[in-house]
């Protein structure tokens, strides 16, 4: 709850002969479902504006009426206030409470007005509930039953027919005959997600939802759609047609693909087409508040399919005359156990980011007690600093408002992190001021306060800029970033960071590798420290990770290394863990390396250059918790039956320990949970009781009314808990570095890395839904420079990265690029790590 | 207040072409005094003063709801910057046609009067929102507006004042949705022609969310007038709450019709019989549609004949004077086949925003398709009935009050018609 809605007014008004309080200029609709009374709606969405289209939530209002001579409230003959009533019925969705009003929903004239509207509604709806996705879990169905005539008096005959199977896009299906017009798709597009690619066409009896952009629905956020759609008219094209909501059990998730945690609904089933196994048939949105509200991105939606791909590995490899070949989980723990032994303090493990906290604490105490070295797979450094100069507990970006400053430093946070783009876009629609520091626009901006840009490769210097304006120790700028220091806008912005109650300060890897996060992430620690943001609420360090529980893996004691190539190399034993840095770069793993052990769910590059191979279980057959960007520890839960003959991360790592005669816990991941609340101090007193529990949230979703959510989940398993801020010391603050500085060369060009939501990764890949919408491996360069050298627009290149082996790609323009800076994708197949020298020629 | 006085014109405020030859000739209209007033206003009036004088006239909105002028403008937001005035040229009830006659043959009075209610709320900016089909029109505005602009009387600094304005014409794309202002104002910001729900009203959420005056063309070009001879002067004219002269759209079964302007509180015979001719053929009347299709059907008796023609004796007849648009069915006519025509257009113009309006009139269409065409029973009139009072009450915006009008009362008040095509 912020300042503002406890300072609030309230008012006391009657609904259904309930007496109800509620904030000033609360809705009728609203306030009766905080009394817990059912007002009937369609068009309304506790998320967006009041439209009053639909007309189901008609009411009956009576207010008090006031003498217009005396300025006072006409009474009774028993002293109460008198209260008049208004010929016509009114929409409970678009009008607000007053105090003393006493509102009708029950009534004969309100029951009478809602069956009406049915009863219209009806009239052009095709009934095909017995083949549509949403029969059993659809207003539509619901409020017919509760409110609606039970035969009707229209003609079938006379109905109006439209198209079944009008796509939208790729990814999302229109049946025009079943949209009752509500237009919350369409408001959800434009009001809440910035990307109005939807709208309506024509008029009357033939409007109808039209997609205006290429490739159409062109948007990360369109799954929403369907689940706030309160007919069958939206459908996406991973669940149309899949399953009856009736036939398949739900379990609560967390998504996997980013930092931000969204919290997740699996719906499952056993069916017989996947060979009597249990799968997944959608991914809908959880509600939290806290984390995701009620929605999650198209990528966190449709891109699951890897958990449940058929070339999962099933089966424990170990390499015998230089083939993988099956062998027997014994025989391949105890042929790791034994060169790990051999290996001694010679142990590297190479952990990534995907796996839960309960694995990478059983690969920490394995690691720790062989004397090896712990190393999280990353090219972003700074999560020791985001520990401790992290978001407080207490903290939501649905909270931050006019007194919250959002600095968000070289992120395409859109492209990252979704959810975050969205709940930070809302804050400062909200009035947060947001200062947006970045080499290149992107789609943030559009509700930036301040945009400033810096050149390429100096983020921490534009960074120090905004500290030299506000402190009183001046730290030499370079060249680079002279112009925007001297600029009154960084001055401006760096006044108001200052200045504002709350500042937090966001920082992704937009053009930055593992060195530069690292100075980065410090400039960012300094500059809160010095603006005094940090240690409250909505205060502090966020960090845009590159894998959901990068977090996590800082918080069990993993971190990056700036020269990989050389640790491997350097290692007698290498357990490389739901990692694969041969696919990303095949220079840095290769067969003359002495032990490989890899762990994962495919045969990725990497895996088949191991000496053994480990299959797991993926996360949607097991549980655990992960810990978002946030700092937020969460749960997640089984939701199919395990692939048979395969473990889950912790249980392998903790089986290798014991062959180790190290103590780890094997069995259960909620008694791994319980070691790190013992071992690792931010963690302490936390348990899997704890992390389940809830609290009511609003709007009210979920439940058998289905108003609001429509197919969002109620959250029944837990909000997670987040974090406090790591213990530091006073003289603890992080100290200033040397600025590094990428020059850009003379001659010659040079890379940088930019992410892209849907990339090339092998966790992606199996999504084949999603593959119109993921690139070619593409770079990007300034017209000038292709024009110099020879490039066409689209044409197909070879890139070589510094000395590493070319790779072919296609050619993109954006002139707003400076010369000789080149943008390459990470997770595209092109190895790059951070900045670095590049060579770019036509492919023949 | 004024110190222009010339002689109050005898017989026309609006129409008066038909007294003075080319008067949408510039020179002409000046020789006439206009933008005397308009002058006037900017060089001596503060803005408040102008609309105090329009409140004095009484004026009262031509577009159909007949709501205050002067009050309305004083609605507007003074702390919300800057103000639109827009010109409501949407003109689109059937029977309604005075809009057109006035922009094309007294053109340079409206853009005065747009002027003027410019000044009034000291709007900048003015837009002239027209039908797509009047596309010829906004071309003449057009040219007229260069010709304004030439002549210095629009554009930067008026008449040696910091008070500059523009008037802009925008073509709708044909919907009579848009004729409903906040409609129009969606559409003029490029949006689907729906209204939007109110409250807000523009006078403090209008065009691009400013606060907005929307008036009618007919309403505005009261204002030099008005203006040139006082307010006190306009609200003698017509009746005492009814005030000054209106334009009369009279068409369907008379020998005359065309455009009339008489006071507000001419009686329907006066119009129908004495101007228009009467009823060709020699037959009988036997309904009056006032406010064109969104009319209740007014029964011709002698005593509703006699009723005076303004904002509070045409309800007494349960019906609405609107934009006075008269429709006059004589008694070759079947009610049936006459509300089958008005739901048809309402079928087709329902913007579909709303549930009742754009289901229940689809519905509607079918029921009155089957009762015209003799197919249908009792229970079908039973059933049209029904339907159109569930429309009832429950829209969102006018078009869907207005299109169950001729369908309540003519089924109420023309029974035996109906028994006719359900018994053939």
């Amino acid at each position: 709850m912020t300042m503002s809605d406890t300072i609030r007014k309230t008012v006391t008004l009657q609904i259904d002969g309930v007496s109800v309080t509620v904030p000033e200029g609360t809705l009728i609709v609203d306030a009766a479902k905080r009394a817990g009374i059912d007002i009937p709606v369609f068009c309304y969405h506790p998320k967006m504006e009041p439209v009053g289209m639909c007309r189901m939530c008609l009411v009956e209002v009576g207010r008090t009426v006031i003498d217009r001579a005396t300025g006072e409230l006409v009474l009774e003959e028993d002293g109460s206030p008198s209260v008049q009533f208004g010929p016509k019925l009114e929409t409970a969705c678009t009008t607000p409470v007053s105090e003393g009003m006493v509102v009708l929903g029950a009534s004969d004239k309100a029951r009478q007005g809602r069956e009406d509207i049915v009863e219209f509604i009806l009239t052009s709806h095709p009934l095909d509930c017995p083949i549509c996705d949403k029969g059993g879990e659809c207003s539509l169905q619901n409020l017919t039953m509760g409110y609606g005539p039970g035969e009707s008096r229209y003609l079938y005959d006379e109905k109006k027919h439209f198209d079944k199977n009008v796509p939208l896009g790729e990814l999302i299906f229109l049946d025009r005959e079943r949209c009752i017009q509500c237009g919350r798709c369409v408001r959800f597009q434009d009001e809440i997600v910035d990307d109005p690619v939807i709208g309506f066409f024509n008029r009357g009896r033939a409007l109808e939802i039209v997609t205006y952009s290429e490739p159409g629905f062109d948007s990360y956020f369109s799954g929403n759609t369907s689940d706030i759609c309160p007919v069958g008219a939206l459908t996406t094209a991973d669940f149309r047609f899949k399953a009856r909501p009736w036939e398949m059990n739900s379990a609560a998730s967390i998504c996997t693909q980013c930092p931000v945690g969204c919290n997740l609904t699996f719906n499952v089933r056993r069916e017989a087409a996947s060979g009597g196994n249990w799968v997944v048939k959608r991914v809908m949105p959880r509600q939290n508040e806290g984390v995701n509200e009620i929605w999650i991105c198209d990528k966190g939606r449709f891109g699951h399919h890897y958990a449940g791909h058929p070339e999962r590995l099933t089966q424990p490899l170990v390499r015998r005359d230089g083939e993988l070949t099956e062998a027997s989980w014994d025989e391949a723990l105890e042929l790791v156990a034994d060169r790990f032994r051999l290996a001694g303090d010679d142990l590297l493990t190479l952990a990534g980011g995907r796996l839960s906290n309960e694995d990478l604490f059983n690969l920490r105490q394995l690691t720790d007690g062989m004397g090896g070295r712990k190393v999280l797979y990353s090219t972003m450094a700074g999560g020791n600093l985001t520990a401790k100069y992290g978001m407080a507990p207490g903290s939501n970006f649905a909270d931050m408002g006019p007194e919250t400053a959002i600095l968000v430093v070289a992120s395409d946070l859109e492209e990252e992190a979704p959810i975050w783009w969205l709940r930070v876009k809302q804050a400062a629609e909200r009035g947060a001021k947001l200062i947006v520091l970045n080499p290149r626009p992107t789609k943030l901006e559009r509700v930036a306060e301040y945009i400033l840009r810096y050149p390429y490769g100096a983020e921490s210097a534009a960074v120090l800029a905004m500290m030299n304006v506000v402190s009183a120790q001046h730290l030499d700028l370079p060249e680079a970033v002279q112009n925007l220091a001297r600029s009154s806008e960084l001055k401006a912005a760096a006044e108001v960071f200052t200045g504002a109650e709350n500042g937090v300060l966001i920082f992704g890897s937009e053009g930055v590798g593992l060195e530069g996060s690292r100075v980065l992430a410090e400039a960012c620690a300094n500059l809160l420290t010095i603006t005094n943001h940090i240690g409250r609420p909505n205060n502090g360090l966020l960090g845009v990770w590159q894998r959901a529980n990068d977090q996590g893996a800082w918080d069990m004691g993993f971190s990056p290394v700036l020269d990989l190539e050389s640790e491997l190399q350097a290692s007698s034993a290498i357990y490389i863990v739901a990692a694969d840095p041969a696919g990303d770069d095949p220079s840095l793993v290769s067969e003359t390396h002495k032990f490989l052990v890899v762990q994962d769910l495919y045969l990725t590059p990497t895996a088949r250059l191991a000496d053994v191979i480990l299959p797991v279980q993926a996360w949607t057959e097991r549980e655990g918790t992960y810990t978002s960007g946030e700092r937020r520890v969460q749960r997640f839960y089984p939701a199919v039956r395990e692939t048979s003959n395969v473990l889950e991360d912790f249980a392998v790592a903790g089986k290798i320990g014991e062959l180790l005669s190290l103590d780890l816990e094997t069995r259960l991941a909620g008694r791994v949970f319980n070691r790190i609340a013992e071992e690792v101090p931010d963690y302490g007193g936390l348990s899997y009781s704890k992390l389940a529990e809830v609290v009511e949230q609003w709007p009210i979703v979920g439940r058998g009314d289905l108003y609001y959510g429509g197919t969002t989940y109620e959250n029944a398993q837990g909000l997670g808990i987040q974090l406090p801020n790591s213990e530091h010391e006073a003289d603890d603050s992080p100290v200033w570095q040397d600025v590094p500085l990428i020059d850009i060369p003379r001659l010659g060009l040079l890379a940088f890395p930019i992410t892209r939501l849907y990339d090339g990764g092998t966790t992606l890949l199996p999504s084949q839904l999603l593959h119109q919408r993921i690139a070619e491996p593409f770079v990007v360069l300034n017209p000038h420079d292709a024009n110099r050298l020879h490039l066409p627009l689209n044409s197909s290149v070879l890139v070589s990265l510094a000395d590493k082996p070319a790779v072919i790609a296609s050619v993109q323009f954006d002139e707003s690029l400076p010369e000789r800076v080149i943008l390459v994708p990470r997770s595209f197949g092109l190895p790059i790590n951070g900045p670095m020298p590049v060579e770019v020629k036509l492919a023949r | 207040m004024s110190d222009i006085k010339r002689e109050p014109p005898t017989e026309y405020i609006l129409l008066r072409h038909h007294e003075i030859a080319n008067i949408d000739r510039l020179d002409i209209y000046r020789k006439h005094g206009g933008f005397d007033a308009f002058q006037q206003t900017v060089t001596n009036m503060q803005p408040d003063e102008v609309t105090t004088e329009v409140k004095i006239s009484g004026l009262r909105g031509r577009g159909g709801a007949g709501f205050p002028t002067g009050l309305k403008w004083s609605f507007v937001d003074q702390h919300n910057w800057p103000h639109y005035v827009v010109a409501n040229a949407d003109e689109s009830e059937p029977g309604t046609f005075k809009d057109r006659e006035i922009m094309e043959m007294n053109p340079l009075q409206f853009l005065e009067g747009v002027a003027i209610c410019a000044y009034a709320i000291q709007a900048k900016t003015a837009y002239v929102y027209l039908r797509g089909e009047f596309w010829d029109i906004a071309e003449s505005l057009d040219r007229h507006i260069s010709e304004l602009e030439a002549a210095g009387l629009l554009g930067e600094n008026l008449f040696g004042t910091l008070y500059s304005l523009r008037i802009i014409t925008h073509l709708g794309a044909g919907a009579y949705i848009c004729g409903e202002e906040t409609a129009l104002l969606e559409s003029m910001e490029g949006k689907l022609g729906q209204p939007r729900m109110r409250p807000p009203f523009p006078p403090s959420y209008g065009l691009y969310g400013k606060p907005t005056v929307v008036n009618n063309v007919e309403t505005l070009t009261n204002l030099p007038s008005i203006i040139t001879h006082g307010g006190e002067w306009y609200s003698k004219i017509g009746t005492e709450k009814s005030t000054g002269n209106k334009v009369f759209s009279l068409s369907g079964h008379v020998e005359r019709p065309g455009n009339y302007e008489l006071p507000l509180g001419t009686t329907f015979r006066e119009l129908i019989f004495e101007q228009g001719g009467g009823i060709p053929n020699g037959r009988g009347i036997k309904a009056i549609m006032p406010a064109g299709a969104s009319s209740s059907l007014i029964v011709a008796t002698e005593e509703a004949l006699d009723t005076p023609m303004d904002y509070e004796s045409v309800p007494n007849l349960g019906a609405e004077l609107g934009s006075a648009s008269v429709i006059v069915v004589d008694d070759s006519v079947s009610i049936p086949w006459l509300i089958n025509k008005t739901i048809h257009f309402f079928k087709h113009e329902s913007c579909g925003k709303c549930t009742p309006c754009r289901e229940g009139n689809y519905w509607m269409v079918h029921l009155t398709e089957r009762i015209d065409s003799g197919q249908a029973s009792a229970e079908d009139v039973e059933l049209l009935r029904d339907v159109a009072e569930q429309i009832k009450g429950k829209c969102l915006c006018a078009l869907g009050e207005f299109s169950i009008e001729a369908v309540l009362s003519g089924i109420e008040r023309f029974p035996a018609d109906f028994n006719q095509t359900v018994a053939d």
